[in-house]
């Protein structure tokens, strides 16, 4: 069990020091974050609709993108010289790959929604700091459960000729839930609802975490295997 | 007689007693009171969700005995339960606005059948595309099988998520065809539908079955 | 240390036969080199070894599993950002060795190699020649007891050929077993303790080399691959 995370980690380590090494990723997901948000400013008429309406959905649309993105490279980091070969060939678990993955990608995401979250707060002018606690939970939750499926899919659509277009066709029905979920927890903490009547929708979205990173970690090893 | 033949005497057998599960429905079966005569489809729309919902189910289930069995049979029946799958949800998405047109007076609702089929749609679109994308058939028999057993358990969650959080606002994807309390003669023609729709989804699963294999054997041969 | 049985494996729907009834097994000290033109399973047969490939048919096992097997393929499983000794490291800890002998095995094994002047430097700015010394590094820096070479001379030049000769002769030496498979007979014949030939997925031939010269059996591979029909030629 050790011995798991501890190869899990070495894989997580090394993505994440590939990925800030190089950069590119992560600037690229974080000025696309920035951008989107920007056009959610421009795509609508601030006196016809009330910003609080609005804000979860161009919250949870714009972290839905981002996670895509993040996604999406997870495993063409293998590619270059055939790594995932050589990680195939040795005695690393193949749960231990996809937990490994798992991690750098919640890693990943968690930066650009560190810098989405204060960016949506600026641009918006919607406050947080009551329910900052919360809110951070619901994210917390709703992200894990799309980096749970998203690995998983994005370790299939990698060997195919066009992952970028295929991942969010296999994947978005996928986090149709943990979005709705989140979005209507987020709504209804931004609108100062009592939490009595948030703690329901965190729950379901821990339940959807909890079936989703197991089944797609008994999958895993049936997605790189030859 | 081959697969194929039986598939097409099935179809056939089916849509005869479509035609006379209709006119049941038309002639003897009581107009409802609050929609009118459009409410007959009803009878056409409710069998092809569930045998939508069916269809996934039964490829999820296909996927799983796959991953431990390894017989490209199963495979292709996966393949053939998506493709007449997709074709029912068309039949729903269809029905559903020409239902709702004249009694909500819109073409389209969120409410939970349309949704969900929409949602199921979305998922077997998915699975076909993925295929589409894979040449090499283990790879795409292996893959098909973890996106349909991931579909399966999606759909498991939604009804059971359902169940277990009563007290929620009641979310737009959920998948439970509302059973108003109805009279015998209504229930009796629905399930008398249900019938003749799982015999169609057989039929045009075996006939698709056979086309997948007669593929399967060219490439071979 | 490694044996295989019955091995069958084809691809394309049957089409393309990569294994066809492949047995054989190999103890401590020997080096198997497996000669054929291209397309005759010398790949395949090495990824059943490594448990890369689930053969259709037969078994193959490696005496202390994945972790005591070394592979030297066409690519070189390196990560371009990471430098030399950051993927050696990398990999180290993937095969097991220990967190405290890491340093120590990598400074060597780049020492072997003569690679510790690039060791910090990133992986994607080395040469070829270069790139295929540190993937021998990778191969070996959890000291494997067999090792699986593919067509590992590619893009070598005569010195650093010459170098991984005496590797793998040192190897050999040290009891370790060693397949090493390529279309090129001078370039293995010398090293080999045994010698096969596989044409279309089958072991045409397997014998000891018994002190035969590198022409000897260049002349008894052309032989037995023109019997057979042969395939394409390198």
């Amino acid at each position: 069990m050790r011995e798991l995370w501890r190869q899990a980690w070495t894989i997580a380590r090394k993505d994440l020091t590939l990925e800030f090494r190089s950069r590119t990723a992560i600037v690229s997901a974080l000025v696309f974050t920035a951008l989107v948000l920007t056009v959610f400013n421009f795509g609508r008429d601030p006196t016809a609709v009330s910003t609080l309406d609005l804000a979860p959905s161009i919250l949870w649309v714009t972290f839905t993108f981002a996670a895509m993105l993040a996604l999406n490279r997870a495993f063409q980091l293998e590619l270059e010289n055939q790594a995932l070969e050589g990680l195939l060939i040795s005695p690393l678990d193949r749960r231990s790959l996809y937990w490994g993955k798992l991690l750098a990608n919640l890693a990943f995401v968690v930066v650009v929604e560190a810098v989405g979250l204060p960016l949506f707060v600026l641009f918006f002018n919607v406050a947080v700091g009551h329910v900052l606690l919360p809110l951070l939970a619901v994210i917390a939750l709703a992200t894990v459960g799309f980096v749970a499926v998203g690995t998983l899919f994005s370790a299939m659509v990698v060997r195919t000729r066009f992952a970028e277009l295929l991942l969010p066709v296999v994947l978005f029905p996928f986090l149709l839930l943990p979005l709705t979920y989140a979005v209507q927890a987020t709504a209804r903490l931004l609108a100062g609802r009592p939490l009595s009547e948030v703690v329901g929708w965190l729950r379901l979205l821990a339940a959807y975490d909890i079936v989703f990173v197991a089944v797609a970690s008994w999958l895993f090893p049936y997605t790189v295997e030859e | 007689m081959t697969i194929a033949q039986k598939g097409r005497w099935l179809v056939i057998t089916g849509l005869v007693l479509l035609g006379g599960v209709y006119v049941r429905a038309l002639a003897f079966t009581p107009v409802e009171r609050f929609q009118g005569p459009a409410q007959k489809i009803f009878y056409v729309h409710v069998p092809s969700a569930v045998t939508t919902e069916l269809a996934v189910i039964l490829l999820g289930l296909a996927g799983v005995f796959y991953l431990f069995l390894r017989d490209p049979r199963l495979d292709r029946f996966a393949e053939s339960s998506a493709e007449v799958g997709t074709v029912f949800a068309g039949i729903v998405l269809t029905t559903g606005p020409i239902w709702g047109k004249p009694i909500w007076g819109t073409w389209w609702t969120w409410d939970a059948r349309l949704t969900s089929t929409l949602f199921l749609f979305f998922l077997l679109m998915g699975y076909q595309v993925l295929r589409g994308a894979i040449t090499d058939e283990g790879l795409r028999a292996r893959y098909s099988a973890v996106l349909g057993i991931c579909a399966v358990v999606l759909v498991g969650f939604i009804h059971l998520s359902v169940y277990l959080f009563p007290t929620l606002h009641p979310q737009p994807i959920v998948l439970k065809p509302s059973k108003p309390s109805l009279p015998p003669e209504m229930l009796l023609t629905l399930l008398l539908s249900f019938g003749v729709f799982l015999l169609l989804y057989t039929g045009f699963v075996m006939q698709r079955y056979a086309i997948a294999t007669r593929r399967a054997e060219a490439f071979h041969g | 240390m490694l044996w295989a049985e019955g091995l069958r494996h084809a691809f394309n729907g049957g089409r393309v036969v990569a294994l066809d009834d492949v047995s054989f097994s190999l103890t401590a000290g020997q080096t198997l080199a497996i000669f054929g033109p291209n397309g005759a399973g010398k790949t395949t047969l090495l990824k059943v070894l490594a448990g890369l490939i689930r053969p259709q048919a037969g078994s193959a096992r490696v005496a202390g599993g994945r972790s005591a097997i070394g592979w030297i393929g066409h690519q070189s499983h390196l990560y371009g950002h990471l430098s030399v000794r950051e993927n050696l490291l990398f990999w180290a800890s993937l095969y097991g060795v220990p967190r405290a002998a890491r340093g120590a095995r990598a400074t060597d094994v780049l020492a072997r190699l003569s690679l510790t002047d690039r060791a910090e430097q990133p992986a994607w700015s080395l040469s070829r020649g270069l790139v295929q010394r540190a993937a021998i590094a990778k191969a070996l820096i959890h000291d494997p007891q067999v090792l699986l070479l593919d067509e590992p001379f590619t893009g070598l030049d005569l010195a650093a050929a010459g170098e991984l000769r005496s590797l793998l002769g040192a190897l050999r030496g040290a009891g370790r077993v060693v397949v090493l498979a390529t279309h090129n007979v001078d370039e293995g014949a010398e090293l080999a303790t045994d010698v096969a030939f596989q044409v279309r997925g089958r072991f045409v031939q397997y014998e000891p080399r018994g002190g035969r010269g590198p022409a000897e059996i260049a002349d008894a591979y052309r032989r037995a691959v023109g019997e057979t029909g042969g395939g394409r030629h390198a």
